[in-house]
């Protein structure tokens, strides 16, 4: 550079100096780029790191049910136990006990003990439910977060070529979106469910069983694609306007690679957001499909079907529907505290000012 | 107190009884990890009745936070005020938030804010805001309340207050707007008026209307006035006394005239130097840098002039008839109901390690035109041609490869970078998107480049956010340098910066035009910057050029009545027009939405000297 460089600070408001946000530390000088900023946040927010553990916590306990099942219920959930007698305080006492009763007629499973078996009590097969819980909470969060995925990718897919390629391309895919989103979401899920479930399916060499956790899997990621499909749209065409993008473009960037590198990574934030929200809805959904026997089939268990099963004992036996109740609402609420501080943290406003 | 400064006469005359006095003014602000950052120290001055006082300063100053805790306005959560500050005999920093309503806000004090866009009601009709101002503190009936609501307007030199009175915000420009918001302070007739850089986001014409609207409304109702600002131009224009903030602290305060003529702080003497001065240019014949200031001695060093002269010859860039029009969509199937002549009939040419300067008010189509001449946007006629070529021909991928020799430097250098790229992956992608080499070439290039800006290729791995505004447009200058360009469009390119840090990279683009001979095409609507870069200027309104000529030629010549007038309304620092009014006839925005079956007509334009044309047929209709 010529010699004028040298003058280049005029003024003591060095213009070297980094911007505040960037001296908020006195620590060496480390480069922090935008996803780590997302998980610094996260780790600064005692919500966010209680919320993630618990949850963390309920995944590894369904994770460990068979161990549960083997070790310490010793019963198979899967299997009716209607003649199983279990051991209590040195007593032989059965599952299924004579009822007391009104007229003493038929029979009420067991209570819950508080012990290693039937933890939780029986349900009116004389299965183990604590055993069943940990069973159906792997489905319930299993269908809820692969659906999520499936969810957020086809959502991602859609908007993006929507808001992306525009005109005739985006007007089929926005009515499409908007024909969708007409239908009362549990209606369409329950026509899906009755179209769907109970056939087997084969593509080629995949086979897909009937009571596949697959079609459950593929009816809730369907039916919320619209609910993600239009924000990720909008804020596609708003970065298509935006001016880093307009300079890509005035550098000569090529198309795909602008989708890849700067619109992509952008949209991404928008999809995260969603994810933990539209989480707790789908396990309410999964849940909500298989309590009216259109979700998970018997003798799979959900934390909906376990609902199902306690509404017959919704008197003698409340705990067997309390339970998974219980379940749905922890976990639902733990995904909602979790989501909102990622949403707070992945706010470009809030994000500027830490 | 010891930092009180000695005032002039006028001041002194009326020292007994200030209507604002501020003493030991300590503002804190809770920031990351619960630490407290000071913002304002030790602030103390006075404002007697009838007197304006200016805080200047660039951003960060903590000028507006001053005012913001005279009005105690700050979130009491994240903020801490300390020191004294009395308002009209009330300790306003003892009040609780009832007794600031009570007595101060909109009584004895009245703010008037940098956004008039934002700072109205939308749904509202501006009659019953007023209205609102009006009766909320003195209830009156509805009728009086109506007519003095109109008085006020009328007070504002609103045209035909009577019948505006009842229509809705977006119907009035920002000017207009601000008259609004002027009135609407005014309806309690405070003592005090803070207005927190007022003109800022207004065009300069505008800019001219208000501050002759708020000289003559401090004469009417003998008001003290708060004047926050970072334009030395309008401290000259409006305030008494100046007080110069510097990182929270006043480092120097006194009679304006005073610290124009004698500025005793080396900080206040660079601040002047880098002010740039409209008619500071007369008889230079090349562009001018602006002079280095010493810190320790606070002279100023010579203004190094741009060496080469531009070639004559063959055009590097020339524009013929560009046309840019955009639909104006509405009714039930969403059809075309009217067309934004945003760029009509525009030609123009620059030639080789030549500077033109595209000025004129916001919406006059000058930023269009510099994104239609790179095909920004698809609804352009006309021909652009770069060399032999006609960038309207090209197909999409060899336009592609065209870009290469015509670059952008943007206005926002924050919003043009990919927040999640970093600097060095943002220099090296164009380089390797035009096959010009290896990522390992293009990392080399890119750290001598951003050496050739001033900045450390260590930065290289840093995000956009982790700096500095004057530092982010530097990197965009560097990124334009990547692909080694012909021909920079610099779309209000400093214009967003403080005037120290505007100074440098004006500085720096003078710089890199001595070293490559490369031509810039400089939109701005800043006309002393535009003086000290341009070699010729362009003056566009209403999507059309009006007048085109060599810089001398333009600014002490002008010819069309709409370049005198934006002329004459530029402020400049100088005391001596401290009581200057314009005495401008209040313009009403005029826009270029025309019918669909709108011709426009065809333009004759006359050269009144050699290189000099303007249009003779009078503005557009």
């Amino acid at each position: 550079m010529g010699p004028v460089t040298g003058g280049m600070s005029i003024l003591p408001t060095d213009d070297n100096t980094p911007s505040p946000a960037a001296t908020a530390g006195e620590e060496a000088w480390v480069s922090r780029g935008p996803w780590r900023r997302v998980l610094e946040g996260l780790l600064a927010s005692p919500t966010a790191v209680l919320s993630g553990l618990l949850l963390l916590v309920i995944v590894l306990a369904t994770l460990l049910a068979p161990v549960y099942a083997a070790r310490v219920a010793g019963s198979d959930p899967f299997r009716s136990g209607l003649s199983a007698k279990i051991e209590i305080d040195g007593e032989r006492v059965p599952v299924m006990q004579q009822s007391t009763e009104g007229l003493g007629l038929g029979v009420t499973p067991i209570g819950p003990t508080w012990g290693p078996q039937y933890f939780l009590g029986a349900d009116t097969q004389g299965r183990d439910v604590a055993a069943r819980m940990l069973y159906g909470g792997r489905n319930s969060l299993l269908i809820a977060g692969a659906s999520t995925l499936l969810c957020l990718a086809l959502a991602a897919v859609v908007g993006i070529v929507a808001g992306y390629v525009g005109g005739r391309v985006d007007s089929v895919l926005s009515n499409l979106i908007d024909m969708i989103w007409a239908f009362p979401v549990y209606l369409l899920a329950i026509s899906l469910s009755i179209v769907m479930i109970g056939k087997s399916y084969s593509f080629g060499p995949f086979e897909i069983a009937s009571d596949s956790l697959i079609v459950p899997i593929l009816i809730i990621g369907i039916v919320y694609v619209p609910y993600v499909a239009r924000p990720v749209r909008g804020r596609v065409l708003a970065l298509n306007q935006s001016e880093f993008i307009m300079a890509a473009r005035g550098l000569g960037i090529r198309r795909a690679r602008i989708l890849l590198r700067h619109i992509l990574p952008n949209v991404a934030t928008t999809l995260i957001v969603f994810a933990p929200m539209l989480m707790a809805l789908n396990i309410v959904t999964e849940s909500s499909l298989s309590f009216l026997s259109v979700g998970v089939q018997p003798p799979n268990a959900s934390w909906g079907t376990i609902l199902q099963d306690g509404q017959a004992l919704l008197y003698s036996r409340p705990v067997v529907s309390m339970a998974p109740g219980l379940a749905i609402m922890v976990t639902v609420l733990l995904l909602n505290l979790f989501g909102d501080v990622l949403r707070d943290v992945l706010d470009p406003k809030s994000a500027r000012g830490r | 107190m010891t930092a009180i400064q000695p005032m002039d006469g006028r001041a002194a005359a009326t020292r007994e009884a200030p209507i604002l006095s501020i003493r030991g003014l300590g503002v804190s602000f809770l920031g990351a990890r619960g630490r407290w950052n000071r913002v304002v120290e030790g602030l103390s001055f006075d404002i007697a009745a009838g007197e304006t006082v200016a805080l200047v300063g660039e951003s960060g100053s903590g000028k507006s936070v001053t005012a913001m805790s005279v009005m105690r306005l700050l979130d009491p959560a994240t903020s801490r005020i300390e020191g004294q500050v009395t308002l009209d005999g009330h300790a306003v920093l003892d009040l609780d938030e009832a007794g600031m309503i009570r007595h101060i806000r909109g009584q004895a004090a009245a703010m008037i804010f940098q956004e008039p866009m934002t700072s109205l009601h939308p749904i509202y009709r501006v009659g019953d805001q007023i209205i609102e101002a009006l009766t909320s503190h003195r209830p009156m009936p509805k009728a009086q309340a109506r007519a003095e609501a109109v008085a006020l307007l009328e007070r504002v030199r609103i045209p035909n207050a009577a019948a505006r009175i009842d229509d809705y915000p977006h119907a009035f420009s920002g000017g207009m707007r601000q008259r609004v918001m002027i009135a609407m302070a005014l309806a309690s007739r405070p003592q005090l008026l803070i207005a927190d850089e007022p003109t800022t986001a207004l065009d300069v014409t505008v800019q001219g209307e208000i501050l002759d609207l708020l000289k003559d409304l401090q004469a009417e109702y003998g008001m003290a006035m708060l004047f926050i600002t970072h334009d030395m131009g309008v401290v000259a224009e409006m305030a008494d006394r100046t007080v110069v903030m510097y990182r929270g602290r006043a480092i120097e305060q006194g009679a304006t005239a005073e610290i124009f003529a004698r500025p005793r702080e080396a900080y206040t003497r660079a601040l002047l130097a880098s002010v740039p001065v409209l008619g500071s240019m007369r008889g230079e014949p090349s562009p001018l840098r602006f002079p280095i200031v010493d810190l320790q001695t606070g002279i100023a060093g010579p203004a190094l002039p741009l060496s080469g002269t531009p070639g004559r010859d063959t055009p590097l860039l020339d524009v013929r008839g560009l046309v840019t029009r955009f639909d104006v969509r509405g009714g039930l199937f969403n059809r075309r109901v009217a067309r934004v002549h945003a760029v009509e009939d525009v030609s123009f040419s620059i030639f080789p390690g030549e500077t033109l300067s595209l000025v004129g008010e916001s919406g006059c189509g000058k930023s269009t035109t510099g994104k239609s001449i790179i095909r920004l946007n698809d609804r352009s006629q006309g021909s652009v041609r770069l060399g032999q070529e006609d960038l309207f021909s090209l197909p999409p991928e060899a336009l592609r490869r065209r870009r290469r020799d015509i670059q952008m430097i943007p206005q926002d250098p924050l919003a043009s970078m990919n927040p999640r790229m970093t600097v060095g992956a943002a220099l090296v992608e164009p380089f390797r998107e035009h096959g010009l080499g290896t990522t390992a070439k293009g990392g080399a290039k890119a750290a001598q480049l951003m050496e050739q800006v001033g900045l450390s290729p260590a930065m290289l791995d840093r995000y956009p956010h982790e700096f500095s505004g004057g530092q982010r447009q530097r990197i965009c200058i560097a990124r334009a340098l990547m692909l080694d360009p012909r021909l920079i469009i610099a779309d209000e390119s400093v214009s967003a910066l403080d005037v120290s840090v505007k100074a440098q990279v004006v500085n720096l683009l003078l710089d890199i035009q001595d070293r490559t001979g490369i031509s810039y095409l400089f939109i701005s609507h800043d006309i002393a910057v535009v003086e000290r870069i341009s070699h010729r200027i362009a003056v566009m309104y209403l999507g059309e050029i009006v007048e085109i000529g060599p810089r001398n030629e333009i600014l002490e010549r002008p010819q069309h009545p709409y370049t005198q007038r934006l002329i004459g309304a530029v402020t400049v620092p100088d005391p001596a027009r401290r009581h200057l009014r314009r005495n401008q006839q209040i313009h009403e925005l005029r826009t270029p939405v025309r019918p669909l079956d709108y011709l426009p007509p065809a333009r004759r334009y006359a050269e009144v000297s050699p290189g000099h044309l303007v249009s003779v047929d009078g503005t557009a209709s």
